[in-house]
C-alpha cells in the first residue's frame, strides 16, 4: 500500500455565507488504492468537517455519491485515485441546483421519476393463490438491464440536451418506462407512451449517446431511447397508415 | 415549528417501511402516511443485500425444513411462534414482489429459480443474480410511486419520538436541506431505520447505518433486544469491508488457508465436498457464525495469508468459470477487480469477516407491536427474534417484507382506535427536541471532536465485542463505551449553519451509535455463555440453564442501563445440537 | 440562514465545447449539412439531364472545376463519418434477441458496414467501374 498526497480542487457553496460557489483547495495524504471518496471523507474527517456531499454504500449500488470530477459524471465511489495523477477537481453534478457544496437537489429527477410510472400494470391481473406470473429467462433478459439503473443521475448531468431544456424526461426516467413496457408481465405501455412518446419526451433526445458513456450500471439507456422511439414510429405508422388503424 | 399531522408516520424508507407504507396504502386509500427518511428512499441500505431472499416453493421443500433450518441456524434463541408465521407467510411476500415486477431468476419453464444458500438444507432462496436486495428496494420503491397518500418526506433526518398519555404519538425530525426541525403527530409511529453496523470499523454496511432508530425508541424507554448478537459476515473485502455474497459459496466457491486446505473440516463442518459441488448445510455451506468464527481460530493458528490489508484467507471461485461468474455473480466479479485489483476467474480472492447485521434491535412482538402502545418497528432496527442468535443469509430480506406489511396491519387497527393527537403536551416535547439542537449549536468549541470520538468507539467495538469475548475485555467496553457517552456531551459542533449540515447530522448519528453500542456492550458482558454470535472465551458452552432468554436493556440516561431477560417461545423444537457436519446427513 | 440553491446557467451557443464527447456529437450533425448539399447537387443534375443534353453535359463540365471536386471530397468524408457514426450507433437502436441471449452488437454494427460495402460496389459494378 502506498501513500500519495493528493490535490483536491473541490465547489464548496454555502447559501448562508456565499453569494456563488468557489473552489477550495485541499491537500490530503490518500492510499494508493483509494477511491476519490475516500479522500473525500479524509477531508471531512482530518481537515473540514464542514464540506458536505451524500454518500453511503461505497460500492456503486446505493447511487448517492454522484459529482462531476474532473468534468466528468461520476460516482466517487467508484473513480480511484489512481486513475488520476494530477489535480482532481471535484464539483457537484451538473444540471442541478447547488443545495450547498457538493449537494444537489434531485426534485426534478424525482418527479420525472414517479411521471412515467414506473410500476407493473398487470397484463392479466392474477391473484397470488394462482402463483407467479411466468416469465422465460429470454424474457427477463430483455428488459434486465433496463431495470439495473441506480438512479445516481449521471446521466442527467451528461445529457447536454437536460442541461439546456430542463422540461426533458431524460435517460434514466424513460429507460425505466421502457424496462416496464418490454416486460412480459407488463400492459401498461399505452398509458407510458402518452408520457414518454412526446416532445418532452424521448424526441427531446437527439441521441447524443453520453448517458450511456458515463452510466456505472451499463444500463445503456441511449439504446432504450432510441427503441422507444422506434417503437413509436411503429405505432405512428399503425394508427395513421394502416387500415383499422386507431385514427 | 412546523406540524405534519399523519395517521401513521414510518420512519425509514428501505424495504421495511416501502413494505409498510404499500400495505397501508392498498388496505384504505384515505389514510394519511408520511415515509420520512434520512436519504431517498432508493439510497437505502437494502439496496446493497446480494444473494437473495428465502421462501419455500419448490415441492422438495416445506415449511417445517424451513422453520428447523432458521431455528438450528439461530441456535435455539428464535422465537419458534415468530419463525413458524415467518415461514408460512415468506413464499407470498416473495410472490407479491413477483406481481409487483421483481426481476427474479427463472427456470426454463418461466417459474422462479431459487439458489442454494449457508445454512438451509434445502434450495429455498429466491435471487435476483446477485443485486436481489437492489432490486427488492427499487421494486418496492417504484410500486409506491402509485400510491398519492403516501406523502414522502425524503431527506428528514428523524430526531425524537412524541410521547404523550402512555402512547407514541409522533415524533420530531429536520427537513436536511433547510435545517428546520419539523413536528410530525401521528396515531401511530412505524420504525423502518436499520441497523447500526456503523458501530464497528470493518462493516459491510453503508454509511446511513447508524442505528438512528434504534436509539430513539431506546431513549423513549422501549427495550432493545439481543443487541449483544452481532453477525460477521464470513466474505469481506479487507480493505473496504464489501461484501462478497454468500452466493459466492452457494455456487460452489470454496475457503482456502494459506497452506489451500480446506480449514473448515477442521472446525465441525466437515467432511470435505467434492471442489464444485457444494452440498448444502457443510463444509462452505455452513452458517454465518461459524465461518467466521474458524476464520479466527486460523488467525491464532498462524493459517492466514498476509496481505497489504491485514491477514485473510481465499475464497477461491476460478473453478466456477467465466460464463457462471458472469451470469450468477457479476457484482462479485466487478467489486472484486476494482477493489482489490483481482479477477476472480483467474485468482482467489483475500477476504476476512466483517461486521454485517445486528441480530438485536428494538424489541417487538409478532406483530411488530412495541411495548409503548403506538410504536411499531420492523427490520434489522427491529426484533421480532426471528433469528434469534444467529441469522441465516436470505432471511432478513424477507423478514422485512413479512414483518414490514404486520407492522402496518398493527399500525392501521391502533390509529383506526385512536382519537387526534394531544397537540399541547406534544408542541411541548417538540420544544424539547429543538432546544437539545439548540444546546449543540450554542456549546462552546471544546476538544471532542466527532471523527476523534467515533474512531475511539470504533477501535473498542472491534477490540472488545468482535467474534470472541472475554469478561476483560466486556468490561473494558461498557466502560470505555460509557466515558465516550460522557465526552460526547462535549462534543464540538464546528459548522453552525442551517442547510444540509452533515457535521450535525455525523454528530447526531454518533449519538445514535454510542446508545446502540451501550446496549451491545452492556448485554454482551451479561450473557455469560456462548451461542450463536456471540462467542465468550471464558464461557465457551451454551448455557441453556440460564440463557435461553433473550437480553432487554432498558436505557436509563446518563445512568448505567437495567438488564433484565424475556422467555424465549420453544412451541416445538426443543434446544438441540447444531450440526453441519456433512457425516450425518 | 435558509435555503437558496443555486443554479448554473448552461451557455445556450457554445456548450458543445465543453466536453470533447459534444464536438464529436456536433461533428457528427455538422456532416449532414455535406449530406443534403450533395442531394442539392444530385437534384439539379437529374434537372440538366431533363433539360437536354448540352444542359448536362455542361452540368458535368462544372463537376470538374477546382471547387467542385473540393466539395465533393468533403462531402465525401463528411458522408463516410456521418455513415461510420451511424451503423456504429445500429446496435443500440436496433438489439436483436436470438433466444436467450442478445446477438452481440458488433455483429449488428457489422452487418450495417457489410451492407454498406456490398451496395456500394454493385453501384460502382452498374456505374461501369468494374
Amino acid at each position: 500500500m502506498k501513500e500519495r498526497t493528493v490535490q483536491l480542487e473541490v465547489l464548496r457553496y454555502n447559501p448562508d455565507t456565499d453569494s456563488e460557489p468557489h473552489f477550495q483547495r485541499y491537500e490530503v495524504v490518500c492510499q494508493d488504492e483509494w477511491v476519490v471518496l475516500d479522500a473525500l471523507n479524509e477531508v471531512k474527517e482530518t481537515l473540514d468537517p464542514t464540506l458536505n456531499y451524500r454518500w453511503s454504500c461505497h460500492m456503486a449500488v446505493c447511487g448517492s455519491c454522484g459529482m462531476m470530477i474532473n468534468g466528468e459524471p461520476k460516482l466517487a465511489c467508484h473513480t480511484f485515485l489512481r486513475d488520476y495523477p494530477g489535480v482532481i477537481r471535484v464539483e457537484p453534478l451538473a444540471h442541478f441546483p447547488i443545495e450547498r457544496d457538493l449537494v444537489t437537489t434531485p426534485d426534478d429527477f424525482m418527479e420525472k421519476l414517479k411521471r412515467v410510472k414506473p410500476y407493473l400494470i398487470p397484463k392479466k391481473p392474477k391473484p397470488l393463490e394462482a402463483g407467479e406470473y411466468r416469465q422465460t429467462p429470454a424474457q427477463l433478459t430483455k428488459f434486465r438491464q433496463y431495470s439495473m439503473c441506480i438512479n445516481c443521475m449521471l446521466c442527467y448531468a451528461a445529457c447536454p440536451e437536460y442541461g439546456l431544456s430542463p422540461h426533458f424526461i431524460g435517460p434514466a426516467a424513460i429507460t425505466l418506462a421502457h424496462r416496464y413496457n418490454q416486460d412480459s408481465r407488463d400492459g401498461g405501455r399505452d398509458e407510458r407512451q402518452e408520457v414518454i412518446a412526446t416532445q418532452e419526451g424521448v424526441w427531446e433526445c437527439t441521441f447524443v449517446g453520453a448517458c450511456s458513456e458515463v452510466c456505472p450500471g451499463h444500463v445503456d439507456p441511449a439504446s432504450a431511447l432510441q427503441q422507444v422511439k422506434i417503437l413509436s414510429c411503429f405505432d405512428w405508422i399503425g394508427e395513421h397508415l394502416l387500415p383499422g388503424g386507431k385514427k | 415549528m412546523d406540524t405534519i399531522t399523519t395517521d401513521v408516520a414510518i420512519i425509514g424508507a428501505g424495504g421495511a417501511g416501502l413494505r409498510a407504507a404499500i400495505a397501508l396504502a392498498q388496505s384504505d386509500p384515505d389514510l394519511r402516511i408520511a415515509l420520512i427518511s434520512k436519504v431517498y428512499p432508493m439510497r437505502s441500505h437494502t439496496c446493497a443485500a446480494e444473494g437473495g431472499a428465502a421462501g419455500v416453493i419448490k415441492p422438495d421443500d416445506s415449511f417445517e425444513l424451513h422453520f428447523n433450518d432458521t431455528v438450528g441456524g439461530g441456535d435455539w434463541l428464535s422465537d419458534q411462534d415468530c419463525v413458524e408465521l415467518f415461514v408460512r407467510e415468506a413464499p407470498r411476500e416473495l410472490l407479491q414482489l413477483e406481481h409487483w415486477g421483481c426481476p427474479w431468476n427463472r427456470e426454463a419453464d418461466g417459474s422462479v429459480a431459487v439458489r442454494p444458500f449457508g445454512g438451509m438444507k434445502k434450495q429455498r432462496t429466491w435471487f435476483a443474480a446477485d443485486k436481489s436486495g437492489f432490486h427488492i428496494l427499487h421494486t418496492l420503491f417504484q410500486t409506491s410511486l402509485q400510491f398519492e397518500s403516501i406523502r414522502r418526506f425524503d431527506e428528514y433526518f428523524a430526531l425524537d419520538l412524541l410521547v404523550a398519555e402512555g402512547r407514541c404519538q409522533g415524533l420530531t425530525a429536520i427537513e436536511m436541506r433547510s435545517g428546520q426541525l419539523r413536528q410530525f403527530h401521528a396515531k401511530a409511529v412505524i420504525i423502518a431505520g436499520g441497523g447500526a453496523g456503523r458501530m464497528f470499523p470493518f462493516t459491510t454496511n453503508g454509511a446511513i447505518k447508524t442505528g438512528d432508530g434504534m436509539a430513539m425508541a431506546y431513549r423513549a424507554g422501549v427495550p432493545l433486544k439481543d443487541m449483544e448478537f452481532i453477525q460477521y459476515h464470513p466474505t469481506g473485502l479487507p480493505n473496504t469491508g464489501s461484501l462478497l455474497t454468500e452466493a459466492c459459496r452457494g455456487e460452489g466457491g470454496i475457503l482456502v488457508n494459506k497452506h489451500g486446505r480446506r480449514y473448515l473440516q477442521d472446525y465441525g463442518m466437515g467432511p470435505e465436498t467434492p471442489v464444485g459441488q457444494p452440498q448444502l448445510k457443510t463444509m462452505e455451506l455452513g452458517p454465518r457464525d461459524r465461518l467466521s468464527q474458524a476464520y479466527w481460530h486460523e488467525l491464532q493458528k498462524g493459517n492466514t495469508v498476509t496481505t497489504p490489508w491485514g491477514e485473510c484467507v481465499l475464497l477461491d471461485m476460478r473453478h466456477l468459470g467465466a460464463k457462471k461468474i458472469a451470469e450468477r455473480l457479476p457484482l462479485v466479479h466487478e467489486l472484486a477487480e476494482s477493489y482489490l485489483g483481482v479477477d476472480i476467474v483467474k485468482d482467489p480472492v483475500p477476504i476476512r469477516p466483517v461486521v454485517h447485521y445486528m441480530m438485536g434491535g428494538i424489541s417487538t412482538d409478532t406483530n411488530a407491536a412495541t411495548q409503548l402502545p403506538g410504536l411499531y418497528a420492523a427490520g434489522e432496527c427491529a426484533c421480532v427474534s426471528l433469528n434469534g442468535a444467529n441469522r441465516l443469509g436470505s432471511n432478513s430480506l424477507v423478514e422485512l417484507l413479512v414483518f414490514g406489511r404486520r407492522a402496518a396491519e398493527s399500525a392501521l387497527a391502533h390509529a383506526r382506535q385512536q382519537p387526534e393527537p394531544a397537540t399541547a403536551a406534544l408542541a411541548e416535547q417538540a420544544e424539547r427536541s429543538q432546544a437539545r439542537i439548540r444546546e449543540l449549536f450554542s456549546q462552546p468549541d471544546g476538544n471532542e471532536s466527532v471523527a476523534g470520538l467515533r474512531k475511539e468507539m470504533m477501535q473498542t467495538m472491534e477490540k472488545n465485542v468482535g467474534i470472541y469475548r472475554t469478561a476483560e475485555g466486556l468490561e473494558e467496553g461498557v466502560d470505555k463505551i460509557r466515558e465516550l457517552r460522557e465526552r460526547y456531551r462535549a462534543v464540538t459542533l464546528t459548522d453552525k449553519t442551517n442547510v444540509y449540515n452533515t457535521d450535525l447530522f455525523q454528530v447526531l448519528e454518533l449519538g445514535s451509535m454510542l446508545d446502540c453500542a451501550e446496549a451491545v456492550t452492556v448485554g454482551a458482558l451479561a450473557r455469560k455463555e456462548s451461542r450463536g454470535a456471540h462467542q465468550r472465551l471464558d464461557h465457551t458452552e451454551r448455557d441453556d440453564a440460564n440463557y435461553l432468554r433473550h437480553t432487554l436493556v432498558y436505557s436509563q440516561g446518563r445512568e448505567a442501563p437495567r438488564v433484565d431477560y424475556l422467555d424465549v417461545v420453544i412451541t416445538k423444537s426443543p434446544p438441540g445440537v447444531r450440526d453441519y457436519s456433512g457425516d450425518h446427513k | 440562514m435558509s435555503r437558496r440553491p443555486y443554479v448554473r446557467e448552461v451557455p445556450p451557443t457554445a456548450w458543445y465545447f465543453r466536453h470533447p464527447r459534444y464536438l464529436r456529437y456536433m461533428a457528427r450533425e455538422v456532416t449532414s449539412i455535406f449530406v443534403g448539399a450533395y442531394c442539392v447537387l444530385l437534384t439539379v443534375g437529374v434537372l440538366r439531364l431533363a433539360q437536354g443534353q448540352a444542359s448536362y453535359e455542361a452540368f458535368l463540365q462544372a463537376l470538374q472545376s477546382p471547387a467542385s471536386i473540393v466539395f465533393q471530397l468533403l462531402a465525401f468524408a463528411a458522408a463516410s463519418y456521418h455513415a461510420v457514426t451511424w451503423f456504429t450507433a445500429t446496435q443500440k437502436a436496433m438489439p436483436l434477441q436470438l433466444g436467450d441471449e442478445f446477438v452481440p452488437g458488433g455483429w449488428i454494427a457489422g452487418a450495417h458496414f457489410v451492407g454498406w460495402g456490398l451496395l456500394s460496389a454493385a453501384i460502382l459494378y452498374f456505374a461501369g467501374v468494374f
